[in-house]
């Protein structure tokens, strides 16, 4: 992590030595580094975790196979699960707000910077306290090692009865610890947006991402606690004797059900919602347009933020509950197709009549828009509660999520470095590396998660470590095996040309990509205190205001 | 009151699918199968139209009531589904490909347009309505399947998910057995379906068997239902779909649907009580001297464990381990040695038995038919 970061941090600080320049990066407060530190630390996450889910393919590569055990197995795709969600998706969001929140506002700084250096220091710590079960959970009982209980820990599985040793007590305190973190940076994103704005910036004149990062941080706060107040209830139920989910004393299994699905809804459109407030800023730059229907954009995101905590349950419609249930969740379920439709239309509406650039970040958002499409519509499909009966818990749902926060979520957080990272660092990313990335990755992804629609509609339930010949899921999951090398592959180049591209890239100028909002006004990188003189803005674009003096936006809007 | 049942349930989906101006749908399946999963076709096609299913895990040929209304549905959906990505995706590519950037372009920015009303209207209301015709369809199919009316002739068995088996209980014919589900066939004028109460000893688990029906949770401390009413005899696969601990993927399922006739003469079966053959005595000694009997039955001898499947009838069964391994004298023999090589990880320990012992206990067993 530390040559990374250290590596992306301001040219100045390179020259002095290493150990003064560690110094720097504990004791910073700046928003710029602390969300480069946050990215660059999900980036490591990324790889091992990501190398994580390519053991669990070469497992399923063909049947009955023995490469590993199905302990081992077991713990490969918890520890999978947890990390990318709340080791890579949620750092990867607070690093973008952090740094490009207060840029993109006009400020100098987020409103509490300190709490801000904490929020990423809980993030780290939660993460590597989670590794660290590999080696600690055993403890004294000599039992259990990483945790293995599946992202979503279900009781009673996790229990003392079920789960002995301390790898779930490690599964519970490193996510109340990242948590932690999370709802920290949320409030602090929003006291940020809400107090900072420079001058003339309204509500309504905030750039989407903005917007959006403002509606995340929200949701955040509303889910994250419910996950940590269970997961007290279930420490509580392990060390002291409660029965809140002990089953055998008359506790409730399919409580912690609910609890965890009021957290794990909303944070799908915790992760999502970040990845469509990057492609609101992307698509319109390289269509040359501003967005299409921009308070539709907000409404539609409030929208979904308001509904998405109201349909949580439809995680659960295999677990028996009633027919009006059933039907109420899926009614819910089925309502957030409108105004993610809404998001989808307005961004086609972008680029229709403009004039598409198709440099890297658009390229990136290209295969979102086709990925995305899909990965809702298989949800409509989801959300039809009798179809979900045959798919819930089956390779469909994999390659579903798959394609929401690999196939949407990644492919927009990529757009983003790629656009971003001249900001950062003053240096383009080569474009034949970022060529060979986007091609390897995306092809990957195909290979990977399409077969397993097919695999998930012929039967093949999720979390097996192995499957028997004869029921027709091989030739899929050995598809699925080999997309991991391209995919590898893909990650290689990206990682590669991300610290090629540090020393050697292309000078990239305060503006590389001809844009409109305040980040682009100042230095790449930016100053420490960001801006000289704080700016003032009369409308969405600014920087469209100052170099066409003759047609400004704020005559329209 | 069940023959009027049956006119309301298939007459209900012809009716709607006939508003919805659905034709033909099990070549509108076909076709979209075709062009979206030409690789589907090979695997199961083959055996698709022989009925009894045999290794058929698809969701997409049902033999069974809820399992037909649940396809019906999904099909509708996956239609309006892939007309959407048609359309929308059609969009999008036109988009790029027609206002991509060209040499030509004189280097001035294209028109700004920051909306309009009339439009963003149009593609909320559109939507809108896609989704309320979406909600009448699941709505009504959740009722059909959730509130299903019993008729009289239905068999109520209960399931009882264990780390990592099914106990099988017949309640009103006083039959326990594991792993294998035993059902009669229902055919329209005599309708048979089975009534599955599902519960947990342990932990959270999922019965799944696709042909049959959707998958519905055993969960411990909670009373869930489902029923099957499968149409054509055969064997039908499935598996545990809630990740239920360590061997999660070795906890299949099987459910044996006997055509009319069969079915009383294997519940006489199962209610013989085991032969008591001589021959095996020593076997018998061996079984009954370790703590086999702390966790297995036999009806009829003082072993009553009910930690372990009942063994009874071990011999009636076609696997061993729920699915680890075929039952085979063989097979039953590694078993024995040591559970652990064939299914690591699972609740029965290594008994370390001596080699004649295990030639006693197998030739035993082998008794239990």
């Amino acid at each position: 992590m530390a040559s990374q970061d250290l590596a992306l941090s301001p040219a100045a600080e390179t020259s002095l030595p290493l150990t003064a320049r560690l110094h720097t990066l504990v004791v910073t407060v700046d928003h710029k580094q602390l969300g480069l530190m946050y990215i660059g630390t999900a980036l490591l996450f990324l790889v091992v975790s990501g190398g994580m889910a390519a053991v669990i393919r070469l497992q399923l590569a063909v049947p009955n196979n023995t490469l590993v055990s199905p302990q081992v197995f077991n713990r490969l795709f918890t520890m999978h699960g947890t990390a990318m969600v709340f080791l890579v998706g949620m750092p990867l969001i607070a690093g973008l707000m952090n740094y490009l929140v207060p840029l993109m506002i006009g400020a100098r700084d987020m409103a509490f910077p300190r709490l801000n250096a904490f929020g990423y220091w809980m993030f780290l710590f939660g993460g590597l306290l989670l590794y660290l079960s590999y080696l600690a959970a055993p403890g004294l009982a000599g039992q259990g090692s990483a945790p293995d209980v599946g992202w979503f820990a279900y009781a009673p599985l996790t229990g003392r009865a079920f789960s002995r040793g301390h790898s779930t007590d490690y599964w519970i305190l490193s996510l109340l610890v990242s948590s932690g973190g999370s709802i920290v940076s949320a409030i602090n994103v929003i006291t940020t947006i809400a107090s900072l704005r420079c001058k003339g910036m309204t509500l309504m004149r905030m750039p989407l991402f903005v917007w959006m990062m403002l509606v995340v941080s929200g949701m955040i706060i509303l889910a994250l606690p419910p996950l940590s107040a269970a997961q007290i209830m279930l420490l509580l139920d392990r060390f002291l004797g409660a029965r809140f989910f002990d089953t055998q004393a008359g506790g409730s299994a399919v409580l912690w059900q609910h609890f965890f699905w009021i957290f794990g809804h909303p944070e799908v459109y915790i992760l999502m919602i970040p990845g469509f407030a990057c492609a609101s800023e992307i698509i319109p730059v390289f269509s040359r347009k501003p967005i299409f229907g921009y308070p539709a954009m907000v409404g539609a995101t409030m929208m979904i933020g308001f509904i998405s905590v109201g349909v949580w349950a439809h995680h659960m419609f295999a677990v028996g509950m009633t027919a009006v249930g059933n039907t109420f969740f899926a009614i819910s379920t089925l309502l957030i197709a409108v105004p993610t439709g809404i998001k989808i239309f307005n961004w086609l509406g972008t680029m229709y009549g403009g004039q598409i650039r198709f440099e890297l970040p658009m390229l990136f958002c290209l295969g979102f828009l086709f990925q995305f499409l899909l990965a809702g519509l298989t949800g409509v499909m989801l959300g039809v509660a009798p179809f979900d009966w045959q798919l819930t818990d089956s390779y469909f749902v994999v390659a579903h999520f798959h394609y929401v926060l690999v196939g949407s979520f990644l492919f927009t957080i990529f757009a983003a470095i790629y656009y971003w990272y001249p900001k950062a660092s003053g240096r383009m990313l080569n474009t034949k590396l970022g060529l060979w990335h986007f091609w390897l990755f995306a092809l990957g992804f195909h290979l990977t998660f399409d077969p397993q629609h097919l695999a998930g509609i012929l039967g093949m339930p999720r979390r097996i470590y192995t499957y028997d010949a004869g029921r027709g899921w091989e030739i899929y999951n050995l598809i699925s095996s080999i997309g991991v090398i391209f995919q590898a592959g893909g990650i290689l180049c990206l990682v590669i040309n991300l610290l090629w591209s540090l020393r050697h890239g292309e000078p990239a100028g305060d503006d590389p990509w001809d844009a409109w909002t305040l980040e682009w006004s100042t230095t790449s990188p930016p100053p420490a205190y960001n801006f000289e003189t704080l700016p003032e803005v009369r409308s969405r674009r600014p920087l469209w205001d100052l170099k066409h003096p003759e047609d400004p936006d704020w005559k329209y809007e | 009151m069940s023959p009027p049942h049956v006119v309301i349930v298939g007459g209900s989906y012809g009716e709607r699918t006939m508003k919805l101006g659905l034709l033909g749908q099990k070549s509108l399946l076909w076709t979209l199968r075709t062009a979206f999963f030409p690789w589907a076709l090979t695997s199961s096609a083959a055996r698709a139209d022989t009925g009894a299913s045999n290794g058929i895990t698809n969701i997409f040929k049902p033999l069974s009531t809820p399992a037909e209304a649940i396809y019906e549905v999904s099909v509708l959906v996956l239609t309006i589904c892939a007309g959407i990505f048609l359309i929308v995706g059609g969009l999008l590519a036109y988009t790029h490909i027609r206002f991509r950037r060209r040499p030509e372009d004189d280097g001035r920015e294209p028109p700004q347009v920051y909306g309009s009303n009339q439009i963003e209207l149009a593609w909320t209301v559109i939507p809108i309505l896609i989704v309320f015709v979406l909600i009448l369809v699941t709505a009504r199919t959740i009722a059909d399947v959730q509130n299903a009316a019993r008729p009289a002739g239905a068999l109520d068995v209960t399931v009882v998910g264990h780390q990592w088996w099914w106990e099988i209980r017949y309640p009103e014919l006083g039959i326990v057995t594991a792993n294998e589900l035993h059902v009669p066939v229902s055919d329209p004028t005599k309708r048979r379906p089975t009534f599955l109460k599902l519960e947990s000893a342990d932990v959270a688990h999922s019965f799944w068997v696709p042909q049959l029906a959707g998958k519905t949770d055993a969960i411990p401390n909670r009373d869930n239902r489902m029923w099957i009413e499968p149409k054509q005899p055969g064997t039908y696969l499935g598996n545990c779909a809630e990740y239920c601990g360590t061997q999660h993927a070795r906890m299949l399922l099987r459910v044996i649907v006997h055509p009319p006739g069969e079915f009383e003469q294997w519940v006489e079966a199962q209610r013989q009580p085991p032969v008591d053959d001589s021959q095996v005595q020593a076997g018998r000694n061996v079984f009954f001297s370790t703590a086999c009997v702390n966790c297995h039955a036999i009806n009829g001898t003082r072993a009553d464990g009910k930690f372990g499947p009942d063994l009874t009838h071990l011999m009636s069964r076609e696997t061993l381990g729920s699915g680890a391994a075929p039952n085979t004298p063989e097979k039953l023999r590694v078993w024995l040695r040591d559970p652990q090589l064939l299914k690591e990880g699972c609740l029965m320990p290594n008994m370390q038995l001596a080699d004649t012992e295990l030639d006693h206990l197998v030739a035993y067993l082998l008794t239990l038919k």
